[in-house]
Formats: C-alpha cells, sequence, structure tokens
C-alpha cells in the first residue's frame, strides 16, 4: 500500500510515495506524475525517505517517463532513499539513468541546474 | 525449519507475501539487506505469475514455501498448476530498449536473476514447482 503527498516548493513539485510500490500500487506513482507533468512542472522532486519498498513496477512507471521528460525538458531527481530501496535502484544499474541524489538540499541543487 | 503460505492470485495479495518473507527469514542472522533481496525477488516472481499464469484471478491459489536450515542456503519454492513461463529462456531486453520501448516487463526478470543463486522448475503430478535458492549465511 502507498500513499502519495504532494507538495510544491519554489516551483517545484515534490512528490512524496509513503510505504510500499509494487505492482497493484505503482499506478498510483504514475498517476501523481502524470498529475504533476499535466499541471505544468518542469522541477519534479521524488521524496523518497518514507518509501519504504519499490519492485519493478515502480521502477518502470520512473524509467517510462525518462524519454517524455527529454522531450519536455522536464527535470526529476529522486532523493532521500534508504539503503535497501537504494539498492534496489543499483541493482538494475539506475544511477546511470535517474538522476538519484542523497537529500533535499542536493536534489533541489540538481534539478535546478541548466 | 520451513515455512508455508497459501494465496490467491490478487495483486492486493504482494502486500501479505512480503510480510511472510520477511517473517519468515528474520531471526536466522540474516542481514536486513539480503532480507529485502529475496523479498523483492520473490515479489517479481509471484506477480509475474499471478499475472501471466492466473491473469489475477483472487480464487486461484498457489503455494510458496521457504526452506530455511543452518549452513544450507535459503531454498524457495513456488507451487502452481497454471501455466509455466521459464525465466531462463527470456533474453532481457537491454536497459537502452526497456527505456525507449517502455517494456516495464524484463526489469522484474533482471532484479529475479541479479538477485537469486538460481531459479529452477520442476513438476511433481500435475503441478508446477518453481524452485529459487539464495545462497546466504543461515544462523
Amino acid at each position: 500500500m502507498v500513499h502519495i503527498k504532494r507538495l510544491q516548493e519554489d516551483g517545484i513539485d515534490i512528490i512524496a510515495p509513503i510505504g510500499e510500490i509494487d505492482a497493484s500500487s505503482s499506478i498510483e506513482l504514475d498517476l501523481t506524475i502524470a498529475k504533476s507533468v499535466g499541471e505544468g512542472f518542469s522541477k519534479i522532486l521524488v521524496d523518497c525517505g518514507a518509501l519504504e519498498y519499490i519492485s519493478s513496477a515502480g521502477l518502470g512507471v520512473f524509467m517510462s517517463y525518462i524519454d517524455e521528460f527529454k522531450d519536455k525538458n522536464v527535470r526529476m531527481v529522486l532523493y532521500g532513499m534508504s539503503e535497501k530501496v537504494a539498492n534496489t535502484f543499483e541493482i538494475l544499474g539506475l544511477y546511470d539513468l535517474l538522476t538519484i541524489a542523497p537529500d533535499k538540499a542536493e536534489a533541489k541543487k540538481k534539478v535546478n541546474e541548466v | 525449519m520451513k515455512y508455508k503460505y497459501k494465496v490467491g492470485c490478487s495483486l492486493e495479495n504482494l502486500q501479505g507475501i512480503r510480510d511472510f518473507i520477511r517473517t519468515s527469514l528474520k531471526n536466522h542472522g540474516i542481514s536486513e539487506l539480503e532480507i529485502s533481496e529475496m523479498v523483492l525477488a520473490l515479489d517479481e516472481m509471484c506477480s509475474n505469475l499471478m499475472i501471466h499464469a492466473h491473469d489475477c484471478n483472487p480464487d486461484e491459489l498457489f503455494d510458496l514455501e521457504i526452506a530455511i536450515d543452518k549452513n544450507k542456503p535459503v531454498v524457495f519454492e513456488i507451487i502452481d498448476d497454471g501455466s509455466v513461463f521459464d525465466i531462463n529462456q527470456f533474453n532481457e531486453p537491454s536497459m537502452d530498449n526497456l527505456i525507449h520501448e517502455k517494456r516495464k516487463g524484463g526489469l522484474g526478470i533482471r532484479l529475479v536473476k541479479s538477485i537469486m543463486d538460481s531459479v529452477e522448475y520442476g513438476k511433481s503430478g500435475n503441478k508446477n514447482i518453481c524452485r529459487l535458492v539464495k545462497r546466504v549465511q543461515v544462523n
């Protein structure tokens, strides 16, 4: 089960999934990101501080936006992952494909890079 | 020690499967990170099975068994009577193709193969048994 919070800070949309994202709940993440882009946000942070688990269904959601974000010039940075969640991204080598920062300050810096 | 769990093929049951695996593996001296990897691999296998072999029909059940013994690898068995999809016969697309073709399926299989030491398929009567082995230090 996942609950996803959203808040806006300095023109940046911050998406915070709370709980576990699997094949039954990844749609929630997909809808939230789609909503953010639909509302015109070009800077998106994903606060993974309360994300306890993610399976390939959730990772697939992030990956499915890579091309679209390139075309639309949208920046997305993930931050605050626990060791276990970070390990899942590492196993698949997603650190090379997605932008991942250790904390919010670093994530904001990356999302504001031109 | 053997742990058993019977579950219907609804994706909503994945949470219960993960909780069962976490509870079974704890108190055997296995590290948290290794437990989380095995939970992930089994979640991927079970969700694949529910979706591809059972059309997410909650009335179709399968068994998950975990054998944990001192100084032996951890052995998971998924037992069902659906169609068999052998992940060893599946060539995962490259990560690049996964992005551009928006194919989400190959990621889970890649995770399972990276995490588990072996994945084998067998039959017992009319049941399929998928056996996944992970070599970890068990106390």
